[in-house]
């Protein structure tokens, strides 16, 4: 457990605060994307499968479904890179900041 | 007999069981695959041996002693994933039905970007060897931890049995060896792996398999592409000269909104929920290297869904009504082009076409030890379940010496060993094709709600999480039995009572509803006391200071 102090410390440190509301907005906001682009496309089979089924150009095979279904894995992996890009910089560095305030007491 | 084949061997059984089927035969021996599997397993038992040198203590049996990187980890959480089922059942299913196999594997990515928005972190920061650790962090630990291990024991025995009987099949298909021993040579080196080396052979056979498996991928691949120049509008005017245009649109995989819906919230809510995958994240030191472990492992997962979608049209033009692979027996009674094997062969067969009996037997053997790293995962996650939920933290109150704990781990180890070789073979010509459902969701209505709540509302209660936990699980049960794959498929009713083949979308939000509804109507002196424990919870989450196996300097 941890002693009253660091977490007193810690609770009252603004960077704490800075640091839940930046991370779990953006977590959110994030997978808020990723629902909207996989049930968007779930719903888009269940609703509209024509729309899928229409060829991409005139001429072509292939059918406006395949980039798009190809475009929700691309989307998964852009989406965690994003998340994974900020957090490594921004969020790392406010945790760093945090632990050296709370340290000071301890 | 209708003998449903490869599915069961890992994430898809349920789903796409319509796409799978045919009789078993047994085949001649294939020498080029059996040399290449030996290959394989001494290669695998020398790291066990390794391994068994480095793991000393509980730290070291359960998490590797938290020594993985986020990019081994996000090769071994792909390993995982990416069981034979995922390879041969979703290529078999792009070779039937085409573009439906496409929309089928996006399901199983698409819960990995949340997992690393919203679990990832906190649940590194706060566990230390399961996520029960997580679940009961500031609940009434008897209760919480009793449910979170039964939860995680149930989705490990039901995927085992899925796997266990897949593995007998295809090994008797692709080996030419005896169902029995199939099922008992992988119920044996899966012991020997976990008892001996823990969660570091385990890791290490899961990369090793993985970096196989998209080898092989790859490989296949690419040789499909080269036949037609890389260009993607050939290949697909190919297939569709020979199945129809019909492949290169949605089918009736998702045929409604509801089902639509339901499987997506099983597939995602589920991939959260499962232990042997929420385990992976305590093998890495921090949070930083579990939130890197995701991206790597989404973007192996992706990557590999992107090549079975090639492999299967490969297939389609390359095995599909190719006399060498035609099953001649077959056809003359049912017609049509049946492939030797059936249709989970389709990626096997491909393998031939473009690679001859070398690349066969590699691919083969490649299958083989994708279920042997598979079911050694999810072996430890059950072990740990009962040596670390429910005998150090139930039976012993917390009080329990790492070696007594170990101990109990080895032993359990070795009768979920048991367990499964007996299950696998007394199971071997049931219709089990529920069950990898099943594990999924109860993955998704008991494991997941609990450990995303605790983690996440400060009003949870022990009472809200154990009624509404308990809740979830029994409607998912509940609902699969009386659907149509149990209802109807197993004990051979007509009509399903409830007419959905996935019930998450109903036992999901049963959980979340009655847990709400049972914590905030929660007046106890120890829900108040729950509630204010989350504050500490939530620094500690939220930073990781505290939390296992950081660096505190």
């Amino acid at each position: 457990m941890m002693k009253q102090e660091i977490f007193d410390r810690i609770k009252n440190d603004p960077n704490y605060a800075l640091l839940v509301q930046k991370r779990s907005r953006f977590g959110w906001q994030l997978s808020f994307i990723m629902l909207f682009i996989y049930f968007g496309f779930v719903l888009l089979i269940a609703f509209n499968p024509t729309f899928l089924a229409q060829p991409l150009c005139p001429k072509s095979v292939v059918t406006v479904g395949i980039p798009l279904g190809l475009g929700v894995i691309i989307s998964a992996f852009v989406l965690t890179g994003i998340y994974v890009w900020r957090a490594n910089r921004e969020f790392d560095e406010l945790t760093q900041k945090i632990k050296t305030n709370a340290k000071e007491v301890a | 007999m209708r003998a449903p084949l490869f599915l069961l061997l890992g994430c898809i059984g349920l789903y796409a069981s319509e796409a799978l089927g045919g009789v078993v035969e047994k085949q001649p021996l294939n020498m080029e695959a059996i040399s290449m599997f030996l290959t394989f397993v001494v290669a695998t038992l020398g790291i066990t041996y390794w391994a068994a040198k480095r793991t000393r203590n509980t730290k070291d049996f359960y998490t590797a002693g938290g020594g993985i990187t986020g990019f081994q980890n996000g090769m071994a959480i792909a390993g995982d994933y990416m069981s034979a089922a995922s390879f041969l059942g979703i290529s078999a299913l792009v070779y039937t039905k085409g573009y439906d196999g496409l929309i089928y594997s996006i399901g199983f990515l698409v819960g990995w970007p949340i997992i690393l928005f919203l679990i990832a972190e906190p649940l590194r920061n706060l566990g230390k060897y399961t996520f029960a650790d997580v679940a009961s962090y500031r609940l009434k630990q008897l209760p919480i931890r009793t449910l979170a291990a039964f939860g995680s024991i149930a989705t490990v025995i039901l995927y085992l049995i899925a796997q266990m009987v897949g593995a007998g099949k295809l090994i008797q298909l692709l080996f030419g060896l005896e169902y029995e021993v199939a099922v008992i040579l992988v119920g044996v080196l899966m012991v020997l792996y976990v008892t001996f080396g823990g969660m570091l052979a385990t890791t290490w056979v899961q990369i090793i398999k993985a970096f196989l498996l998209l080898s092989g991928a790859t490989f296949m691949a690419i040789a499909v592409m080269a036949q037609y120049n890389f260009n993607f509008e050939t290949l697909f005017a190919k297939a569709i000269e020979i199945k129809g245009s019909k492949i290169m649109a949605p089918g009736a995989l998702i045929s409604d909104p509801v089902s639509a819906l339901s499987l997506g919230i099983a597939l995602m809510f589920g991939t959260a929920g499962l232990p042997h995958i929420l385990m992976r994240f305590f093998t890495v030191r921090d949070a930083k290297e579990a939130r890197k472990s995701v991206f790597y492992a989404t973007g192996f997962i992706g990557y590999f869904y992107i090549l079975t979608f090639i492999i299967g049209f490969g297939a389609i033009v390359m095995v599909y009504g190719n006399p060498l692979y035609l099953d001649m027996a077959k056809q003359a009674i049912d017609g049509g082009s049946p492939i030797l094997g059936g249709d989970n062969m389709a990626a096997i067969h491909l393998s031939h076409a473009v690679g001859g009996d070398w690349f066969l037997g590699f691919i083969s053997a490649v299958a083989f030890a994708t279920i042997l790293a598979v079911v050694s995962g999810l072996t430890l996650a059950g072990a740990s379940a009962i040596s670390h939920d429910i005998y150090t933290s139930v039976i012993c109150d917390g009080h329990s010496d790492g070696k007594k704990e170990m101990k109990v781990s080895k032993i359990a180890t070795i009768v979920l060993g048991a367990l499964a070789i007996y299950l696998g073979i007394t199971f071997e010509d049931q219709n089990i094709a529920f069950m990898v459902g099943l594990a999924f969701a109860i993955a998704a209505s008991a494991n997941f709600p609990i450990l995303f709540l605790s983690m996440f509302w400060s009003r949870l209660t022990t009472r809200g999480a154990l009624i509404g936990g308990i809740l979830g699980l029994s409607t998912a049960i509940f609902l699969v039995i009386l659907g149509p794959t149990v209802w109807v498929d197993v004990l051979g009713n007509v009509d399903p009572v409830f007419p959905y083949k996935y019930p998450a979308l109903f036992s999901v939000s049963m959980a979340f509803v009655s847990i709400w509804f049972f914590s905030i109507t929660d007046k106890s002196e120890r829900a108040v006391r729950e509630h204010d424990a989350f504050e500490a919870q939530f620094i500690r989450s939220q930073t990781g200071i505290g939390a296992e196996g950081a660096n505190e300097h």
